[in-house]
């Protein structure tokens, strides 16, 4: 057990553990401080200059690297944090493409947050923008695109693929005015080492990292991915009858909140033109559609006649455990033989 | 494996051998990058430059089918320098002697000769998985996909035995498992010699056990395998096959046979699927199955971990669940034992008569899962295997006297190239999903056969030109890829794509114990398409 560490925010009275920095035990407390380039799951960097807070009355320090310590007193806002955020926040807007209209992340975007938190006004915001920056967009990667004028260069992408996915297939690409992230050499993602992997896009505070065709799923279902054996914990997005979207389950010792290309962006087979849809019966050679009573009937009647040693079945490792169980239930116990295998050696 | 995904990041060495992990199970590929970049020593061996060397600390370059003498030399190394754990072995561990005998034959020179790699890097990965403990130990299909495929798990679980890395947190013997639910597979008794949970069909009480719950009269003779349900299809002897969500066309080694036997007039062929895929085209009945955002269930992932699917849309056009089309078929056949009106209820009967899932209901997993064993209701389920004594009749691990044996196919003047498989990360097995994925298939959309630029300046082979490879089994047309991730002498294709079907020329020499073909080892030999 890591020790508790008493202290207040605001006057508010909080509990935080031992190590926990200032900026996670306010938001554990839902207490907001702005922030952009803070994400749980990464390590500390102070570099967006938002999360000032003054402890015991002294000089303002950054929330996110400061420790929680036993019998602070933290202000979120003063006079002095103000005015730091808001030349903070006014140096980003000002770089930014503001057509949020028109932009993916804008039901949940940390720049807006931050602006509402700050009472920046929409006209002041098309005001402040000064650059028009036009940088191209990258449209490459099949499941997501990069619109560089949207980036607050808060670096989550750069250390989500860095210290998440341990790949480093992003960075901090100076271009003399101003800094942009990219793909080592800033070519296409397509064309990087990037494995598609779409936790970047995940992470991504505002619109720059984003998918090509963002769902809005009306609910949710816990369920385990389709493909590989390690069996990543996801939550599917269901709009109507469709399978629109995947989220990693967090909470899943398996991945705890990573998923790879195929269990993220691999689910539109589901509804694929390609599905049977009716059951099959060759005639003369070629396949025509028929009701699953005809079907039935037809293989209790043929499997009847191939009892015992005659007769093989094919399980699936892409089945249930349930399935599988009655497969080879069926063909010990119905068929008589134990003639039933699967891929697993494959 | 014997332990569990999460125990990676408490590994300081982590040893990956014959397992392309970032591409076959890529988020515990991620993990053990992440735990590479947190300290944690990364040892590959592979023939193949993959991706997890960028990160390792020593990687080394076994040529294919080495893997026995690789890691009997290590094991030879470890115990020449002292640095076994006696007294692990002493308490917990039978048979040392004669193993130790049988590493005479694993000579320093012995094992250069036959791996390729030097003797100081051989010695250098048994060092640090001997001494920087706790040591993991990863494998998949390199390892198992030999026709010596037993023998090389055999010396993985000596050398894990030799220096205690098992039975352990964040140490043990772990194979990578490849489908979401093979592992479940095989607990379900969907193999010929076992009911569910490894009870072997040959033993009198398991079939009395087994007679007595389903209340039918059952044969206590070992089945075909795979492979060899084929062998009697296409001699006859099997007249009647049901097959479930497989497509052998494109998995099986040696795929033409395969075609050939399903094409046996005298076969009533029941074939059962999301789609209609290369093998079910062959059928007599296909039965359209739901997929699985279209049902209930469990399935069983690579660490034992027992977790819930469900019905998160309706079936699409009329298909069915699996399960409800078996009972289905079972009981208009008159049969009693199959009127289940959910999952939940299999998985009961499940728990009922397989001990290792005695605890396992569809109640107890919602959230996260159990890893079995997990024996009552109580039973927590278990993160490792082997804690304190081995899960044997006596409680030792054994070791086993080995000795090297070659590939069945090797090398020479007519074929003068090991072909080897690997998968892509782009797509699953034989595809049938993933290539229906635009953005997947985008990513990847053909085959490529991968050679070195030695092999290609020899054989006059261009970059992104067609080439056609040619085995003892037959030719495929591929196009190929110059790249230093193969060394000399080794070309690599995956086997997703039914244009290019690398199966078809594989070799199905098989494993004499576990019945594996020997997909990682075919000579081949590669030609300009003129
Ligand atoms: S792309 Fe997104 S995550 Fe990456 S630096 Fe820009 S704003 Fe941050
Ligand atoms: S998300 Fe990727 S790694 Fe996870 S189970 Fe699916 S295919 Fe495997």
């Amino acid at each position: 057990m890591t020790n508790q560490i008493n202290f207040t925010i605001d006057g508010q009275e909080i509990v935080a553990q031992e190590g926990q920095n200032i900026l996670d035990a306010a938001l554990a407390n839902d207490i907001y401080i702005p922030h952009l380039c803070h994400h749980p799951d990464l390590k500390p960097v102070g570099a967006c200059r938002l999360c000032g807070v003054e402890i015991d009355g002294g000089h303002m320090t950054m929330s996110c690297l400061e420790p929680v310590r036993e019998g602070i007193d933290v202000r979120t806002d003063s006079p002095v944090i103000y005015q730091a955020r808001k030349i903070a926040i006014e140096l980003l807007i000002a770089d930014h493409h503001m057509d949020c209209l028109a932009c993916a992340a804008a039901h949940d975007c940390d720049l807006l947050t931050v602006s509402a938190y700050m009472g920046v006004q929409p006209e002041r915001l098309e005001r402040l923008r000064k650059t028009e920056r036009d940088l191209p967009i990258d449209t490459s990667n099949p499941f997501f695109q990069f619109d560089p004028n949207k980036c607050v260069i808060c670096g989550i992408c750069v250390r989500t693929c860095d210290e998440i996915v341990g790949l480093g297939a992003l960075g901090f690409i100076d271009r003399g005015v101003s800094t942009v992230v990219g793909t080592f050499g800033n070519k296409p993602f397509v064309e990087s080492v990037c494995e598609s992997c779409g936790e970047c896009v995940v992470r991504c505070p505002v619109g720059a990292l984003a998918p090509k065709k963002p769902e809005f799923a009306a609910r949710e279902v816990q369920t385990t991915c389709v493909y590989c054996g390690v069996g990543c914990g996801i939550y599917l997005g269901i709009s109507g009858d469709e399978v629109v979207s995947v989220r990693a389950d967090r909470e899943r010792p398996t991945n705890e909140g990573s998923l790879c290309v195929k269990g993220r962006y691999g689910f539109n087979f589901i509804n694929h033109p390609d599905r049977l849809t009716k059951p099959l019966i060759k005639k003369n050679g070629e396949f025509e559609e028929a009701e699953w009573d005809e079907a039935l009937e037809l293989i209790a009647s043929k499997f009847a006649e191939s009892k015992g040693e005659k007769f093989a079945a094919l399980a699936s490792a892409k089945c249930t455990l349930e399935e599988n169980y009655l497969i080879q239930k069926f063909t010990r116990a119905v068929m008589g033989t134990n003639s039933v295998d699967h891929c697993a050696r494959l | 494996m014997t332990n569990s995904i999460k125990e990676i990041d408490g590994a300081k060495t982590i040893f990956v051998i014959g397992a392309n992990t970032t591409n076959a199970h890529p988020v515990i590929g991620q993990r053990m990058r992440r735990a590479a970049q947190n300290g944690a020593i990364l040892l590959v061996a592979n023939p193949k430059e993959i991706d997890l060397v960028r990160v390792a600390h020593t990687f080394i370059q076994p040529k294919p089918g080495s893997d026995t003498a690789l890691l009997m030399g290590m094991c030879r190394y470890i115990l020449d320098k002292d640095l076994q754990d006696q007294a692990f072995i002493d308490e917990h561990c039978e048979n040392f002697d004669e193993f130790k005998a049988s590493l005479d034959a694993f000579t320093p020179e012995f094992v250069e000769e036959i791996t390729g790699v030097p003797w100081e890097q051989v010695a250098k990965v048994a060092h640090t998985y001997a001494t920087n403990k706790p040591a993991a130990l990863f494998y998949a299909m390199g390892i198992t996909q030999h026709s010596h495929g037993t023998d090389n798990v055999m010396a993985v679980a000596n050398l894990a035995l030799l220096t205690g890395n098992i039975g352990k947190e964040s140490t043990g013997v772990n194979p990578l498992r490849g489908q979401n639910n093979v592992q479940g597979a095989c607990d379900m008794g969907g193999l010929p010699n076992v009911y569910p949970g490894y009870q072997n069909v040959t033993i009198p009480e398991n079939k009395a056990k087994f007679e007595k719950a389903w209340g039918k009269l059952m044969s206590d003779k070992v089945g075909l395998t795979h492979t060899e349900i084929f062998d009697a299809i296409y001699e006859g002897k099997v007249t009647a096959l049901y097959m479930v969500g497989e497509n052998p066309l494109l998995t099986e080694a040696n795929a033409k046979h395969v075609r050939e036997a399903l094409e046996n007039p005298d076969l009533f062929f029941v074939a059962q699927d999301i789609f209609l895929s290369e093998t079910a085209q062959l059928a007599d009945v296909v039965l359209p199955a739901a997929s699985f955002a279209e049902k209930d269930g469990a399935i069983t992932n690579t660490e034992r971990r027992v977790q819930r699917i469900r019905k998160a849309i309706p079936p699409r056009g009329d298909s069915k669940p699996d399960w409800w089309i078996t009972s289905q078929i079972a009981q208009k056949m008159g049969e009693h034992g199959f009127d289940f009106s959910a999952p939940s209820e299999i998985m009961d009967e499940i728990a009922s008569v397989t001990p290792i899932y005695g605890g396992i209901s569809h109640e107890r997993i919602e959230e996260v899962g159990l890893q079995w064993p997990c024996r009552d209701e109580n039973d927590p389920g278990t993160q490792y295997l082997h804690k304190g004594k081995f899960a044997r009749p006596n409680g030792k691990g054994q070791f086993v006297p080995l000795e090297y044996k070659q590939s069945a196919e090797i090398v020479d003047a007519e074929y003068p190239l090991i072909l080897t498989t690997d998968r892509s990360l782009y797509h699953y097995h034989s595809a049938t999903m993933t290539r229906r994925v635009a953005g997947l298939e985008e990513l990847d959309s053909n085959e490529w056969l991968k050679l070195s630029p030695a092999d290609a300046d020899q054989f006059g082979i261009e970059d992104g030109e067609w080439v056609e490879v040619y085995s003892r089994r037959g030719k495929v047309k591929v196009r190929a890829q110059v790249t230093d991730v193969c060394p000399t002498g080794v070309c690599s294709m995956t086997f997703h794509f039914h244009e290019s079907p690398t199966n078809e020329i594989t070799n199905p020499a098989l494993d004499p114990v576990a019945k594996i073909p020997e997909t990682k080892v075919t000579a081949v030999r590669v030609e300009k398409v003129s």
